[in-house]
C-alpha cells in the first residue's frame, strides 16, 4: 500500500515536470523572433515533457500492458520530432523568414546560389 | 496533492492559451504550423496526465495515433508553402 502511494505521487510529480516543459515551450515559441528558434524552443522540451509523461503513465497503471504501449509512443515520438523541424527549418531558410543579421557562420547560403546558378 | 494537481491544470491551460496567442498572432504560416505542432503535443500531454490522475487506459490507442500521425500536418504545410514559393 505503502509503495503503490509513493509511486502515484512520483508519476503526479513528473506530470507536473511535463507541464511545466510544455508551458516553457509555449513561452518559447512567443518570445523567440523568428522561425528556427521558435522550432528551437518548441521541439525540444516537448519531447522531454512527452517522454516523463509516459513515464508517469508506466509509474501510475502499473501493468505490463500499459507499459508496451508507451514504449512505442516515445520511440515514435523521438523520431518524428526531428523529421517535422527539418522540414519546417528548412523551408523557412528557403523563404528568408529567418533573421540574417544573427547568424554567425551561413553554411547553407553556399548550397543555395549554387543551386541558384545551375 | 490537490494542490499539484490544481498546478497541474493551471500549467496545461496557461501553455496552451500562449500557444493559441502565438497561432493566432504569427506574422507566417511556419510560425503557425510550428505553434499548432507544440499545441497538438500538448494535447498527448494531457491526455496522458488525465490517465495518470485518473488510473484508465482508455486514451493510450488515441496517444499512439497522434504520435504516428502528428508529422504528417507541419510536413504538409512545409511542401505546400515550398511549392507556392517555388518557380
Amino acid at each position: 500500500m505503502r509503495a503503490e502511494q509513493w509511486m502515484d505521487g512520483i508519476a503526479l510529480v513528473l506530470v507536473l515536470i511535463g507541464a511545466l516543459l510544455c508551458l516553457s515551450a509555449a513561452i518559447g515559441i512567443v518570445r523567440f523572433r523568428d522561425v528556427p528558434t521558435r522550432l528551437h524552443a518548441a521541439t525540444k522540451p516537448q519531447v522531454l515533457g512527452l517522454i516523463l509523461i509516459c513515464i508517469a503513465i508506466a509509474l501510475a497503471l502499473r501493468s505490463a500492458e500499459a507499459t508496451a504501449f508507451v514504449i512505442p509512443i516515445v520511440l515514435i515520438q523521438l523520431a518524428t520530432a526531428p523529421l517535422s523541424a527539418h522540414m519546417v527549418s528548412r523551408q523557412a531558410y528557403r523563404n528568408g523568414t529567418l533573421d540574417e543579421s544573427t547568424l554567425l557562420v551561413d553554411e547553407l547560403a553556399e548550397a543555395r546560389t549554387r543551386d541558384e546558378e545551375s | 496533492m490537490t494542490i499539484v494537481l490544481v498546478l497541474i491544470y493551471v500549467v496545461f491551460g496557461v501553455a496552451a492559451l500562449v500557444t493559441l496567442w502565438r497561432i493566432v498572432v504569427g506574422p507566417s504560416i511556419l510560425d503557425r504550423a510550428v505553434a499548432a505542432d507544440v499545441l497538438l503535443t500538448e494535447v498527448m500531454c494531457v491526455l496522458g496526465a488525465d490517465m495518470v490522475i485518473n488510473h484508465h487506459t482508455r486514451t493510450l490507442p488515441v496517444l499512439l495515433v497522434i504520435a504516428a500521425i502528428g508529422v504528417f500536418g507541419s510536413i504538409a504545410i512545409a511542401r505546400f508553402v515550398a511549392r507556392r514559393e517555388g518557380r
